[in-house]
This record gives structure tokens, C-alpha cells and sequence, in this order.
């Protein structure tokens, strides 16, 4: 395998992840402030309308992704008031946003049949994208690819560095205390449902801004639920999510170019590759005793106020 | 933002606007007409810009070459496990005269329901179950195949083609054979790389796959998904591509060499006409060029005019008659002769053909 | 203005009323859609709910559709009542449905009461087998079983894929990737004269009474809940929380795998690569829409049955697009959820007392 072939894999295996990466982080902020939201896939599929209607109207690229951040924070909202407001099942109501948002997008999707949107321009940093093999492969990128690994640096810094961050991991240990402290636990967690649904929208939306240029309904494919189990993987640590999202991607990326070379096994064998590569690899880190695996000890449960 | 929001309140305001033209004959009262009722039963959205969309053009030309003679009524993305069999028996419970299932997975529970309403006529796609009131229908996709790797044979400079595929069905290996025999008759150099992806659908990793094909030196692109992911790909790798099922040209202007197009207008206006004429009968429908079943989009202007000229030839003599894509001598990927020196496959080998021609590499995921 | 106020005391009928007002706002939502386009509604609605319920066929296949989401529904409710978070019945049922046919084609042509029974408990193995790995590597390696389970499912489809597209396929097919059509002495018996209805509703009905008794009576159903609860006073309590998590998961893959061979040899009749819409997700809102009660799992997983056979009916009669459909079944489910808060609440006007 010569170099230049390399620094294209590696090249490809970030574009295929990135929309793992946005739509963990999604569900990481949301599950960091307590809230169990399965409706990931939905809230992907949305943005990726979104974003798409708007580029293909020949708005810039900042614009795609606001109209897309902003149909996933719409629909989260109705998560949000669900769950928040009328103490909704979380695990239930959010396959029933998923089965919605699917139904959403491709009600007001089927007209863009065909619609073909110019592909985004990728921003090469200078000097850094001329280093032989791994500038191409690392440096000469779309900007929602660098977007996406600052993001994950960001929540990081939130979570671990700032009074916001705290509070909000407060609100998911132990909702009882945090309200104890003054803190508004419902408050914390519609802006973290808002949050985190318009990442996963951004998520959805870069299949269509960037990686297919087009909408069809059901395009997500199941994404959704792979960045539920990459926050798992995580252990709800968002550098470990951006980690996890490029495991699954080589994976992905790699089988399908040693298909190319002419590997003989059945490929439905090395499409199970990347699920179980996922799994050997959480088994290894749980059973090391990686501290700080547990999920947040509020995840899921219901908020009522003492009375 | 504001001009967003007027699009979707404009857009929503069309969706009713559509809705409502739809269900203008839905609504008329029903059994009372004796207007032909076709019900059309789709594995995918309609709105899937490929295999199911077509079926569904065949449908729209159904009514507006019989107008007010027929009645059609769909439904779509029918799982092909266990709902098929409901949704066909309230179909021909709702008075359907003609039901079309357009896919294979659909072919027991068509058979099954074709038992219980014998005065009902099915169709029943892809399949090869037949009985009296239940005929079988199919394009010979692989004529297409033949002028698509004479295009590529000529057109490769790395000598290497690209074969995004889905499942190892015998319709997915008969293309990439077909395919693979022309180039290799234009092209003795050529090779085919080929890359199952295990989904009929998934944009993404349809993409990914043309974007592994090309960086390992593929300069044409063939598929056999359904999504336009890999001409969109092609377009912006500045390499070519033939589009699958729909004219695929707006996702790649300049990538598309031309594309298969699976054309059942013709088809279902026979046979809805044969059921309102009185003159139905089952039968065995294997259609090619020559029924208009299978036909090419416009060439690329990248095709140079030999290329275009030897292709047109090709796809004449088929439709004709003169031309079999499997003609001897060809010998299995083993080693072991299949086609004698002249000799042409036959339908039954070819309908069940799950084994690569000698000079693919690779083994089949299901091959013997 | 209208707020929500906690009720002294819940009483049976309040759980009919939340069901009452979510059905009521769910039917006005879809009629007011009929009316924009051009549809009576009442009409409408007789068209797609009463008329395809009003034959002993539309019963039939109605109880066809809801017995695997019942049966799932309940193995859930249990395991969730216990914490034991089983995203992969999905899998399980897959592996089952596999396993029970394979069961099923291995003794092709041979007659005998034996060989459904057979089938059935090939079929429920595969499905504890799947579901063990879950269970296994969460108590050796404490690995999510959510994650486990979840990518297993993935696993499971393709595992299937590869079965029928090679050496489950039927010898005289073509090669298609289907299986031969199973003989007679592995199909399930059928309930009804009509339709696919057949005795495995027999078998939901009984894990729900069955489910319900665990819960009730017995006490693994109380250390399940405790461990679910509080496992730390669970163990102390000498609960062992690797127990229940083996229970948990174990009933989950017994029920979805017998779930998946009761679809193959009850509705389908073959093994082929597509063997559930889904059922193993969709019985997850179920198991909560039941909230979690075995009893009740029964009415939800009817309930959500027909708003599947409603959706097809509604495509088939009225025209309506597939995504149209898709929407009104979000909406059913949000309005179900969230009507659940009148069980607990009740609505006054006027602010606080």
C-alpha cells in the first residue's frame, strides 16, 4: 500500500465519521444533564433536510448549518416538553420522536427527488496541508470536519473547566442535590436537550451538505443509533466520543478497502467488523476498570420537584 | 432565515395542494365505478430516486394513458417480511382488479394471496412462481450491462472499473459478468474491483465505497445500489460514472456516461390494458432492449463518437436479436467451461447464475 | 392558567382517562389534517381504523401483527423494571428466527407433534444464546449491555444475510436468498379461518398473566425491581445483581427469539433475509407505553399493531402518502406519553393554592 493511498483512507475515514462525531456529542451534552434521548436518529434526519434545503438554495455554508442546528433544537424541543414538562417515559418518547422525524423529513423531503447540491469546498491550512501524506489526509478538510473535532474540545472544556459545566454535570449526578443547591434542574435540561439536538442535527445535515450532496428519505441509516452506543463507548467523556467515532470509521473505511483488494470472505462477514471491533474494544477498557465509566448516576430518571 | 420560513409555509401549502389532487379519484366512491383498479405494492419510498421511483413512473403513465378508465392506488416501503402478505390481501379485499409487487422478497406472499383470490390478476416482479392468475415480469438489466463495459473497456485509462454492489443475488452477479465480458472484449487489460456493501441503500456508505474504488485506482464507476451517492462522488473526483435505474445525470453533469434506466411504463400499460380489454392471461414477461423494458440515457459528452457509435451498435444488434451478452467461449471463474465457442446462455443458467466469469477476482460471498 | 396539580390518590380509572384524552387529541389531530385535505374525517378515520378491524380476517391478522410486540413487550417490561437496559431484543429475535428455521429446515419433510416444539426451543435458545453475550460481558467485564446489545443486533441481520444468501437457501430458488417453504408439521396452527392470526397470541397472553404473577408474587420479580432500584441496598439485601442481570437478559432473548420463530413458522413460512419490520424496537415503546406493566403490555402492543395496519389502510383508501402515516404514528405515541401525566396530575385552573 503505497503512502498516497494511506493519506487517502485516513482522509475518508474522517468524512465518514464526522457525522458520528457531531451527533455523539449530541447525545453526550443531553446525557451528561441526565436525559436519556433515543430520538438521535430523528433529530439527524431533520438537520439533514434542513441543511440541505438551504445550501440548495445557494446559501453559504454558515446558513446550512443554522437552518439545521436550528430543525434539530426544534425538534428536541418537543422531547424536551414531553419529558420535562409532562414527565414522558424518555426511553419510549424517544423512538417516538425518531419514528416522527423520519416521517417529518421525508414528508417535505420527497420533493427534492433528484436535487443535487454543489458539493462544499474544502479549507486547506496553509503550510500544514503541504506536509507530505498526512496534510492531505488531515489538513485539507471541510470546515465542519475541524468543526467537529473543536466541538468536542469545547464540550470538553465546558464540562471539566467552567461553573456552567459543573452545574450541568451536577443536574445528571443528582438532580435532588442540584435542585437542593438552587440550581434549576429543568432549566439545565432543556437547554441541554436544545443543545444537543441541534449537534445531532449538524450531524445529519453533513451527509447532505458534504458527504452525498443530496436528500432521499431514511438516509440517516442507523446513524443515529451508532452515536447513542459511541456515548456508551465513551463513557461519557467527549474526547473518548471523537476516539470512538473514528474507531468505527476505519473499521468501516478499511473493510470496504480490502474488499477493493480482493480479500475473499463474504462481505456481509466484514460488514460485522466495525459493530464488533465496538464491542471488543469497550469489553477491553471495562474489563481494565478504566475509571469513570459509569454513566451519569441521574441519566433517565424522572425530575419532580419535593413536595 | 425569513426567506426559509415563507419556503417551508409555501411548501407545506403544496404538499396539501398535492395531497389533495391525489385523493380526488381515491375518494370516489368506491366498487361503484367499473373503472380497472390497478394496486401497485413498492418495497421502498417512492421518493427513493431509483428502483421504486421508477416503478412508480410506470404507474403515473398507467394513468395517464388510460385516464379515466383506471384507478391506481399504491403502497409504499412494504417490508418484504411478514406485512407484505396483509397489505396485498387488503388490496384485493379494497376491489383491486390488478396488483403489481414490485419486488422479489414479495414473490410467497404474492403466490399465497393469488390462491385465495383467484378472480384477482398479480404480477408479481423478479419472480419465477407462477400460476393462472399470478405472472412473472423482469428486464434483462444484463443487456444494459453489455453496452455500459464496452464503454467503460474503451474508456478506463488505469484499466480499472469500480463495481459498487449490493447482495449476491443472481441479478447483481449476471450484471457484474455481463459487464465484465464486454470490457474484457474491447479491453484485454481491464479489471474489476468490486465492493459489497450488504445494503440496496445507504447514501453514505455507498459513497465511501466509490471514494475506496477510486483511490485504489479506479477511473469508472459501475453500481448496482440504489442511491446517486456514487455518480456525486464521481462528479467531484472529476472521474465518470453510469448511473443505475434513473437517469442519474443531475447528480453528475459531466461524471455520467449514461445511465440504465429501468423503463415499466410500457409493460404496465400492456398489461393494465390487457385487463381492460378482457384479453389478460398469465404469462412469463423476460423484457430487454427490444420491449423498451431496459433503456440508456443520453450519452455523456465524454464519450467520444467511436465509443458511442460501437455502444449504439451493440445495444441494436441486442434489441434485435443478433447480439447475446453471454455468448462461448466463456469458462467459470475456476477454470471450468461453461459456454462452448458460439453457444449463448440460457435463461434458466442465467436466472440463477451465482458464479463470476473467468478473470474476475475475488470470490463470490455465496459462491460455490 | 392552567397548571398541573399532583393527585392525593391514583385510582384505576385515571389511567383510562389519560388513554381517553390521548386517543381523543390523537383523532382530532388526524381529523383536522383529513379536513386541509379535502377528506370527511369521520369517514376518514371509519375507513382506516373500524373497516380493516371489521372482518375475522382484520381481526386475525390484527393479533398476527401485535403477538411479537406483545411478547417482547413483556420480557422488556420485566428486565427494564430490573435496570437491565436490553436495546438488542431486535437481535435476539433475529437469532432466533434464524436458529428456529434452521431447526425447522434441518428436519424438512419429517411429520410428528415433535417437530414444532422442536422448532420453537431452537428458536429460544438462539435467542438466550444472543442475548447471553450481553450478560456475560456485562458481569465479567461490567460492559454496557446497552451498547452490547445494540451492536449485536446489527451482527444478528447480517449473520441472517449471510445464512439465507448461502447455506439456508432453498436448492430449487434460483439462488434468491430465500430459504424452501417450511412443511406443514413446523408451521405454527392458526387461530382463525381467516387471515395469519395463529396460537402464538395464545402464548402473549400467557407471558402476560405470567409476567404479571412475577411481578406480583414471586419474589425474583420483587429482587428484580429492588436491584433495579437501588443495587447497592440490593446487595446488601443479598440480591445478587449479577443474577438479575443474567435473568433479566435471559427471559428478554428466551421471549424475543421464541418472538422471531413464531414469525417465521407462524406468518412467513420461510426464513428470509428481512424477518421484522423492527418489532424488537418498536416493542420497547410497548413495554413503556404499558409502563411497564405485563398486563397492559397486552392493549399497547394491540394498540400500536393498528396503528401500523391503520397507516397501510389509510396509504391503500385514502391516498395519503407513507410518510404522512409515519407522522400520525409520532403523534399517537407523543400524545400517549404525554397524556400519562393525567394519571399522577390532574389539571386545575388557577394558580397555586
Amino acid at each position: 500500500m503505497d503512502a498516497t493511498l494511506i493519506g487517502a483512507i485516513i482522509h475518508a475515514i474522517l468524512v465518514a465519521s464526522t457525522p458520528l462525531v457531531f451527533a455523539g456529542l449530541g447525545a453526550l451534552i443531553q446525557e451528561r444533564a441526565g436525559v436519556l434521548n433515543l430520538g438521535i436518529e430523528g433529530l439527524m434526519i431533520v438537520g439533514a433536510l434542513a441543511g440541505f434545503v438551504v445550501a440548495l438554495s445557494g446559501q453559504p455554508l454558515a446558513l446550512s448549518v443554522v437552518a439545521a442546528a436550528g430543525a434539530g433544537a426544534a425538534l428536541a424541543l418537543i422531547f424536551a416538553i414531553l419529558v420535562l414538562r409532562l414527565e414522558a417515559n424518555p426511553v419510549a418518547t424517544g423512538l417516538a420522536l425518531t419514528l416522527f422525524g423520519l416521517g417529518v423529513a421525508a414528508l417535505f423531503g420527497a420533493q427534492y427527488v433528484g436535487a443535487s447540491a454543489p458539493p462544499v469546498k474544502a479549507w486547506s491550512i496553509p503550510v500544514l496541508s503541504d506536509i507530505p501524506v498526512l496534510g492531505r489526509a488531515l489538513f485539507a478538510h471541510d470546515p465542519l470536519v475541524y468543526g467537529s473535532v473543536l466541538l468536542a474540545i469545547m464540550l470538553w472544556w465546558f464540562l471539566n473547566k467552567t461553573r456552567g459545566g459543573l452545574i450541568l454535570r451536577a443536574v445528571g449526578e443528582d438532580h435532588d442535590a442540584a435542585h437542593a443547591m438552587g440550581f434549576s434542574v429543568i432549566g439545565v435540561r432543556f437547554l441541554a436537550i436544545c443543545l444537543g439536538g441541534a449537534m445531532a442535527g449538524v450531524g445529519g445535515a453533513y451527509l447532505t451538505l458534504v458527504q452525498t450532496p443530496m436528500f432521499v428519505e431514511g438516509m440517516t441509516a442507523g446513524r443515529g443509533w451508532i452515536a447513542l452506543a459511541l456515548v456508551v463507548f465513551a463513557a461519557w467523556r467527549p474526547l473518548r466520543v471523537l476516539l470512538g467515532a473514528y474507531l468505527f470509521g476505519s473499521v468501516t473505511i478499511l473493510q470496504l478497502h480490502s474488499q477493493a483488494l480482493g480479500i475473499s470472505i463474504a462481505a456481509q462477514w466484514l460488514s460485522m467488523l466495525p459493530y464488533l471491533a465496538t464491542v471488543v474494544a469497550l469489553v477491553v477498557i471495562s474489563a481494565r476498570g478504566v475509571q469513570g465509566t459509569s454513566a451519569p448516576a441521574s441519566l433517565g430518571k424522572t425530575f419532580r420537584v419535593s413536595r | 432565515m425569513k426567506g426559509f420560513g415563507t419556503k417551508a409555509v409555501a411548501l407545506a401549502a403544496a404538499l396539501v395542494l398535492a395531497a389533495c389532487s391525489d385523493n380526488e379519484q381515491a375518494s370516489a366512491p368506491e366498487g361503484s365505478s367499473d373503472r380497472v383498479k390497478a394496486g401497485f405494492i413498492y418495497v421502498g419510498p417512492v421518493s427513493d430516486g431509483g428502483w421504486t421511483y421508477e416503478h412508480n413512473q410506470g404507474r403515473l403513465a398507467v394513468e395517464a394513458a388510460f385516464g379515466d378508465k383506471v384507478e391506481t392506488t399504491f403502497v409504499e416501503s412494504v417490508s418484504e417480511g411478514p406485512d407484505a402478505e396483509r397489505v396485498l390481501s387488503q388490496m384485493a379485499n379494497d376491489g383491486a382488479d390488478i396488483i403489481f409487487t414490485t419486488s422479489f422478497g414479495f414473490m410467497n406472499p404474492t403466490v399465497k394471496v393469488a390462491e385465495q383470490f383467484p378472480n384477482v390478476k398479480f404480477e408479481h416482479a423478479t419472480g419465477f412462481k407462477r400460476a393462472d392468475n399470478l405472472a412473472t415480469y423482469s428486464s434483462r438489466f444484463y443487456e444494459g450491462r453489455h453496452v455500459l463495459g464496452l464503454i467503460a473497456g474503451q474508456m478506463t485509462k488505469t484499466n480499472t472499473i469500480g463495481y459498487i454492489a449490493s447482495f449476491p443475488i443472481p441479478e447483481v452477479v449476471r450484471g457484474i459478468n455481463a459487464a465484465y465480458l464486454a470490457a474484457k472484449s474491447v479491453n484485454p487489460d481491464v479489471q474489476f474491483k468490486i465492493i459489497w456493501v450488504s445494503t440496496w441503500f445507504d447514501p453514505g456508505k455507498e459513497a465511501d465505497a466509490a471514494k475506496a474504488l477510486i483511490d485504489q485506482g479506479a477511473d469508472i464507476l459501475m453500481q448496482h445500489t440504489d442511491s446517486p451517492a456514487a455518480m456525486q462522488i464521481a462528479e467531484q473526483r472529476g472521474i465518470f460514472a453510469f448511473g443505475q435505474a434513473s437517469d442519474m445525470a443531475a447528480h453528475g453533469p459531466n461524471a455520467q456516461l449514461t445511465s440504465i434506466i429501468d423503463d415499466w411504463a410500457p409493460y404496465y400499460i400492456e398489461r393494465v390494458g390487457a385487463v381492460i380489454d378482457g384479453t389478460w392471461s398469465s404469462s412469463d414477461t423476460w423484457g430487454g432492449f427490444n420491449t423498451g423494458m431496459v433503456a440508456l440515457a443520453p450519452y455523456g459528452a465524454a464519450v467520444p463518437d467511436d465509443v458511442k457509435a460501437m455502444a449504439e451498435e451493440a445495444r441494436i444488434a441486442i434489441s434485435e436479436g443478433r447480439l447475446h451478452p453471454f455468448t462461448g467461449p466463456v469458462n467459470k471463474q475456476d477454470g471450468s467451461p461453461w459456454l462452448a465457442a458460439g453457444e449463448t446462455a440460457d435463461d434458466g443458467t442465467l436466472l440463477g447464475m451465482d458464479f463470476y466469469v473467468e478473470g474476475i477476482e475475488g470470490s463470490l460471498p455465496s459462491g460455490q | 392558567m392552567l397548571r398541573f396539580e399532583p393527585r392525593a390518590e391514583v385510582k384505576w380509572h385515571h389511567e383510562w382517562l389519560a388513554v381517553a384524552v390521548a386517543l381523543g387529541l390523537t383523532a382530532a389531530t388526524v381529523s383536522a389534517i383529513f379536513v386541509l385535505l379535502g377528506l370527511d374525517p369521520a369517514s376518514s378515520l371509519h375507513r382506516i381504523v373500524i373497516r380493516p378491524l371489521s372482518s375475522e380476517y382484520g381481526i386475525s391478522e390484527w393479533i398476527a401483527k401485535a403477538t411479537p410486540l406483545i411478547i417482547i413487550g413483556v420480557a422488556l417490561s420485566l428486565g427494564f423494571r430490573a435496570g437491565v437496559w436490553n436495546i438488542g431484543a431486535e437481535g435476539q429475535l433475529v437469532v432466533g428466527g434464524l436458529t428456529g428455521g434452521a431447526v425447522a429446515l434441518a428436519l424438512y419433510g419429517i411429520s410428528g407433534w415433535f417437530v414444532l416444539p422442536l422448532v420453537l426451543l431452537g428458536g429460544v435458545l438462539g435467542g438466550m444464546v444472543w442475548a447471553s453475550i450481553p450478560a456475560l460481558f456485562k458481569v465479567r467485564f461490567n460492559a454496557s449491555e446497552i451498547l452490547v446489545s445494540l451492536m449485536l443486533t446489527y451482527v444478528a441481520i447480517l449473520l441472517l444475510s449471510v445464512m439465507v444468501h448461502g447455506p439456508l437457501r432453498d436448492p430449487d430458488g434460483f439462488n434468491f436468498p430465500e430459504s424452501r417453504l417450511l412443511h406443514d408439521a413446523a408451521r405454527l396452527p392458526r387461530l382463525f379461518d381467516a387471515g395469519r392470526g395463529h396460537v402464538g397470541f395464545i402464548f402473549a397472553l400467557v407471558f402476560a398473566v405470567l409476567g404479571t404473577w412475577i411481578v406480583k408474587r414471586w419474589h425474583l420479580g420483587f429482587s428484580m425491581k429492588v436491584s433495579g432500584l437501588a443495587p447497592k441496598a440490593a446487595e446488601f439485601a443479598g440480591y445478587s445483581r449479577a443474577h438479575t442481570v443474567w435473568i433479566a437478559l435471559l427471559i428478554g432473548g428466551a421471549l424475543s427469539g421464541l418472538a422471531g420463530v413464531i414469525e417465521v413458522t407462524g406468518n412467513i413460512g420461510q426464513l428470509v433475509p428481512n424477518i421484522s419490520p423492527s418489532y424488537g424496537f418498536t416493542a420497547i415503546i410497548v413495554a413503556f407505553l404499558a409502563r411497564l406493566h405485563p398486563l397492559a403490555v397486552v392493549p399497547a402492543g394491540l394498540l400500536v399493531a393498528l396503528s401500523y395496519i391503520a397507516g397501510e389502510a389509510a396509504q391503500l383508501s385514502l391516498g395519503i402518502p407513507g410518510a404522512m402515516t409515519q407522522v400520525f404514528q409520532g403523534l399517537l405515541l407523543f400524545f400517549l406519553l404525554g397524556a400519562a401525566i393525567l394519571v399522577n396530575y390532574r389539571l386545575r385552573w388557577g394558580g397555586p393554592h
